[in-house]
């Protein structure tokens, strides 16, 4: 069967095309092609060094890209594109570090985007912002400050930071690497939740009962290449390429210990 | 040969107001270049970082007295007469800024990336990052420093009398000059700055312990 070309372009959320980065002489990136339908789940995992996050800073530009192009919801962008922060706040973006505003509370780190770049009223943005946090079971928290709560509380008041810009596509970058074991669950539950509503997903984990659950495609990067692609099944079933097979055995091996 | 009596004492004392009003007025206008440096110093722009480097270098690397008379009589050569009041507010404003620029970028940059790259991957333009994101969490690291260069400044103003503009110091050489009582009258004026100054460096000692608290 096939689809209409344009309609087909129009379900494409993210297109990368022989991105290449750099830092100095070293190669982060290597001719990264990658197409992300719209609600697409796409797993990358890795070894350290791998590129993975990089891969996703350049989605948003938190990192430049060097050469090829990327292409978000039909725009194309690069670091000093003017109007990259509108490009910007459709990609929300949640990190191993959480980065919660310090000196505002929780409902205060939620409105703050909403209010200053979608010009949201306070009234609006708040409300919007105790329905978000409600979503990812923390409502009572809404008027603490970040150093009151758990990691796990924290990274998810950080999801839910980004979903009150109401994002096209959310990036998560290592989500629950810095987290104690018996947190990791709440906040992957939460992604669970969000996958499932259909939003465009890219998850930087090494979560893989997480990739198993959720992923529509897992990504396998090593040195700065993409290795393999696969539905998650056939992923970790029958990886094809030896430097996954090597990966998967170690971190399977990890997991289970 | 004048009698030191309580006439030239209130005169010694009624001169602190010049240096309060010079330091205030210095370190208004310290804390607006200094804004602009510290942001200058942080900009992603090369060009206005090392301006801003070149600007903190001159005045961090140069004597505040040859500042002082470099205000005093540069623009002489071009015709602006200046009164020493202009001048030491100038000279005064230009340093502060200077430290205070130097000083707040360090506080800014202390706040850690992830704090930068939270609010740009929320589509914040820099100004709302700065104002909303950054500076409010550099303020609290940087008020110590800021009130330990407040002391600096007071002290900074009585080199003020040199370029003849009356304030604490002056006065007191005034006097000096009349009764010739140093001991009496230095040991006098240098009590007054104490009086002044040693409340801020508590104060400053104390957010200082206070930050470290936190921290914690």
């Amino acid at each position: 069967m096939t689809m209409p070309a344009t309609a087909a372009q129009g379900d494409v959320m993210i297109e990368m095309r022989k991105v290449d980065k750099f830092y100095g002489d070293f190669q982060v990136l290597r001719n990264i092609d990658l197409t992300v339908s719209r609600g697409e789940r796409i797993v990358i995992c890795g070894p350290s060094g791998s590129g993975k996050s990089t891969l996703i800073r350049c989605l948003n530009q938190l990192e430049e890209h060097q050469a090829g192009e990327i292409v978000i919801d039909g725009t194309m962008v690069h670091a000093n594109l003017r109007g990259i922060e509108d490009i910007r706040r459709e990609i929300g973006m949640v990190f191993q570090s959480f980065n919660l505003f310090g000196h505002l509370t929780v409902l205060e780190n939620c409105t703050l985007a909403p209010m200053k770049v979608r010009g949201i009223g306070r009234a609006e943005a708040e409300a919007t912002a105790r329905t978000i946090l409600e979503r990812v079971h923390i409502p009572e928290q809404a008027l603490k400050y970040p150093v009151q709560l758990s990691g796990g509380q924290q990274q998810r008041v950080a999801i839910a930071r980004s979903l009150c810009m109401n994002p096209k596509i959310m990036l998560f970058d290592e989500p629950t690497s810095a987290l104690d074991p018996e947190m990791v669950g709440e906040v992957l539950d939460v992604m669970v939740e969000l996958a499932e509503s259909g939003m465009t997903m890219i998850v930087v984990t090494h979560e893989m009962g997480f990739a198993r659950k959720v992923a529509d495609r897992v990504i396998f990067m090593d040195a700065g290449e993409i290795v393999e692609v696969a539905p998650p099944e056939q992923f970790f079933t029958a990886p094809r390429n030896e430097r996954t097979k090597k990966f998967l055995g170690q971190i399977l091996h990890a997991q289970q210990s | 040969m004048r009698e030191l009596g309580p006439n030239e004492i209130l005169f010694i004392l009624a001169a602190v107001r010049w240096t309060l009003l010079l330091s205030v007025v210095a370190f208004i206008g310290g804390a607006i270049g200094g804004a602009l440096v510290a942001l200058a110093r942080t900009s992603e722009f090369k060009w206005l970082r090392l301006l801003a480097n070149g600007y903190i270098k001159l005045f961090q690397g140069t004597p505040l007295l040859m500042q002082l008379f470099l205000a005093f009589f540069v623009p002489g050569l071009f015709g602006w007469s200046v009164d020493p009041w202009m001048a030491a507010a100038i000279g005064l404003s230009l340093h502060a800024s200077a430290f205070l620029g130097e000083i707040w970028r360090g506080a800014i940059e202390v706040v850690p990336r992830g704090q930068w790259e939270a609010a740009t991957s929320l589509g914040l333009r820099y100004g709302p990052k700065m104002a909303l994101v950054i500076v409010p969490q550099a303020v609290r690291i940087a008020i110590p420093p800021t009130i330990g260069f407040l002391v600096q400044l007071i002290k900074g103003t009585s080199l003020a009398s040199i370029i003849g503009f009356v304030e604490l110091t002056r006065a007191a050489q005034v006097i000096n000059n009349a009764t010739f009582r140093p001991f009496t009258i230095f040991a006098l004026v240098a009590v007054v700055y104490y009086v002044i100054c040693r409340p801020l460096s508590a104060y400053s000692k104390r957010m200082e312990q206070k930050l470290l608290v936190a921290a914690r």
